[in-house]
């Protein structure tokens, strides 16, 4: 009683030393971080509204039809976004598919396997990739990857999976797969750089656990890292495919820029972020410029409900994994 | 009261320093749009800096359908475009905006051939290629054109523009003179929906792109093909001549284009005998009636000696100039700005 008591007083000496001066601080600074946070929400809110407005006359005039039709005519005027919203989701699809094997992998190595000498060269190189502009790797993109792509690995996946319609059709260069090889090479950095502070931020017992039971180094590896830090790994996917979703230049140059719907991914498409960057200089009509901010309108709807259905899916994650642990 | 001495004083410092920065301050001039002349723009403003002292110039290369858009909105002192604005953009304007033509280029038909054998090619050759009806090397109509050039069987692959600029502006002007079909199926514009061909951004992407694909056939402008050295075809022009472009092709069909009044002209496929069938001019568009008449004579002067003098420097950079006829024509024009 006396030690509860003595607390009490403790506790309301401690209250009373912090007086309203420093109260006033404490308001003060979570106003601010308060005005920070809604900033950002504003911001968002903004955005989407100028896009609406920009768009108003095009969303009337097209309504849904501007989602599902796959003509772009600037001459005559009728737009559709069908071909471009394809190509933006399986661009950043095949991105996916390429970097996130690769991006984990390299940071298991980095955070398991490399020689400590190593880990923090071989770090410093792969951040040293996102700073590459991306009108570089596009250049690169045209010089280098496409020429070596269409004269090896293209003829190849050829012969391999030809009968597929995926990879038929005559291979040119500038083709959908290429796209979604580069937006791939330019999300691998922040995969993998996200991916090492996680693994790394998985607590040295949960190892030494798996060691102590037996665990080859592939197993402890594999349950007690990559598992225990999987909604961390899904986070940083996302983080990924938002750039990917909105990656534009590098892409602009090897994708082909051709607005159609084809199974060959050899065959060039065209991205929501591409005909932007293409297109929005020399817009001279009204109703044009309107269906191109109905374009930036569409992928901005694209990135938020990418976003939503990936914390859905994180959500499920993480509640069977509760429940896996309680079973 | 010591606090507020010092206010004054500092009220005064700013007030002095304020009016002392406007007292030295040149005169700038604000202008934006095509990309297309832009190095000749700059460098005439650089040169233009030497002649008066007292004006600057900022230009911003945001392409012309951005240049049109600030002209009309008056967010410019000028704007630049390398294709004329439409009745309908005019008719949006709160004044009589005047077209001023400045220099001209070519669009040029650059292919990658194994040998790269110098080829000729006629209007029905280029529209059947654009078109996707002519799919192949060893055609028909190309080896007509081409007797002794050995033509591989082999596709081609048609590159175009895939951002909005006046060099596809040129080329599908060109294509809607020659070809009916071309005009009613797809049109003229500075980007249109393309019935084949892969797109490359810039003249550097179509370029590269050319350059990299075997079998590949596009359109660059000129000082792309020359700089990098692709080879490009010979086009046979109105009057049934093979041409090759060059500045004094390009001349010579500003000479003996037909040009109308207002300065809102087209010069492909131009008449003349040694006219290059492919190429289009660029304009800076002014208001008739200037709001402001300090910067509206400086305007003017520059303009004068952008016509004079400023021609001078185009061939230097890759650009044809106007012929002499078309420049008098021109300078009675930047007479009739007023202030």
């Amino acid at each position: 009683m006396a030690v509860a008591a003595s607390i009490a007083g403790e506790e309301r000496s401690v209250q009373a030393r912090m007086a309203s001066p420093s109260r006033f601080g404490d308001k003060a600074f979570e106003w601010l971080t308060l005005a920070m946070a809604l900033a950002v929400v504003v911001l968002i809110i903004l955005i989407g509204w100028q896009l609406w407005i920009g768009s108003s006359v095009a969303i009337k005039k097209f309504g849904f039809h501007f989602l599902v039709t796959s003509t772009w005519d600037p001459v005559a005027e009728q737009f559709g976004a069908l071909p471009f919203i394809y190509g933006t989701l399986v661009s950043s699809l095949i991105a996916l598919l390429i970097a996130v094997p690769l991006g984990i992998a390299t940071a298991a190595y980095l955070t398991e396997l490399a020689p400590l000498w190593i880990r923090q060269p071989l770090t410093s190189l792969i951040e040293m990739l996102a700073a590459i502009p991306s009108v570089i790797l596009g250049l690169w993109g045209i010089f280098v990857m496409i020429p070596w792509l269409r004269d090896y690995p293209f003829p190849w996946l050829k012969r391999l999976f030809g009968w597929t319609p995926f990879f038929s059709g005559p291979i040119y260069g500038p083709c959908m797969l290429a796209g979604g090889i580069i937006i791939a090479v330019m999300i691998l950095p922040i995969i993998t750089s996200v991916s090492r502070e996680i693994l790394r931020s998985v607590p040295d017992l949960q190892r030494e656990a798996a060691y102590g039971l037996g665990a080859t180094r592939w197993e402890a590896t594999r349950i007690a890292v990559l598992s225990y830090a999987k909604k961390g790994l899904f986070g940083a996917v996302i983080l990924g495919l938002g750039r990917a979703l909105g990656e534009t230049m590098a892409v602009t140059m090897v994708i082909g820029n051709t607005p159609q719907i084809a199974a060959s991914l050899f065959k060039p498409g065209y991205t929501l972020a591409s005909v932007l960057a293409n297109e929005f200089t020399e817009a001279t009509t009204d109703m044009y410029l309107q269906a191109l901010f109905e374009i930036g309108l569409v992928l901005f709807g694209i990135t938020i409900l990418v976003n939503l259905l990936a914390q859905l899916l994180l959500r499920t994650i993480a509640t069977t994994s509760a429940t896996r642990a309680v079973q | 009261m010591k606090s507020r001495t010092f206010t004054h004083k500092l009220l005064a410092t700013v007030l002095l320093a304020g009016v002392s920065v406007t007292a030295s301050a040149q005169m700038m001039i604000n202008g934006a749009g095509a990309t297309f002349p832009y190095p000749i723009y700059s460098k005439w403003f650089d040169e233009y800096a030497k002649v008066d002292p007292s004006v600057r110039f900022n230009y911003q290369s945001i392409g012309s359908g951005g240049g049109q858009k600030q002209i009309l909105a008056q967010t410019v002192d000028f704007g630049a475009s390398d294709g004329p604005m439409s009745d309908d953009n005019l008719a949006k304007a709160p004044g009589k905006i005047l077209h001023i033509p400045t220099v001209a280029g070519a669009d040029v038909v650059a292919y990658n051939l194994p040998g790269n054998p110098a080829l000729k090619l006629d209007a029905d050759a280029i529209a059947g290629i654009f078109l996707g009806q002519i799919k192949k090397w060893n055609d028909a109509k190309i080896a007509a054109l081409n007797p002794g050039v050995s033509l591989p069987d082999q596709e081609i692959v048609v590159v175009h523009r895939s951002d909005g600029s006046g060099t596809t502006y040129i080329w599908t002007d060109y294509l809607s003179k020659i070809s009916s079909e071309w005009k009613s199926k797809v049109g003229t514009n500075t980007s249109v929906n393309w019935p084949t061909g892969i797109g490359g951004k810039g003249n550097e992407g179509v370029a590269g792109q050319i350059k990299q694909t075997p079998g590949a056939l596009g359109y660059v402008e000129l000082i792309y093909a020359v700089q990098n050295k692709m080879p490009y075809a010979e086009v046979k022009n109105a009057s049934g001549k093979f041409v090759k472009p060059s500045l004094e092709s390009i001349t010579a069909a500003l000479g003996t284009a037909d040009i109308p009044d207002d300065f809102r002209f087209s010069i492909t496929n131009a008449p003349g005998a040694d006219a290059y069938p492919i190429c289009g001019a660029t304009w800076l568009l002014v208001y008739e009636q200037q709001k402001d008449a300090a910067k509206g004579k400086k305007l003017v002067e520059f303009l004068r000696w952008a016509a004079k003098d400023g021609e001078k420097m185009a061939t230097d950079l890759q650009y044809a100039p106007l012929p002499d006829s078309l420049q008098q024509r021109v300078l009675k024009r930047i007479d009739e700005i007023k202030m």
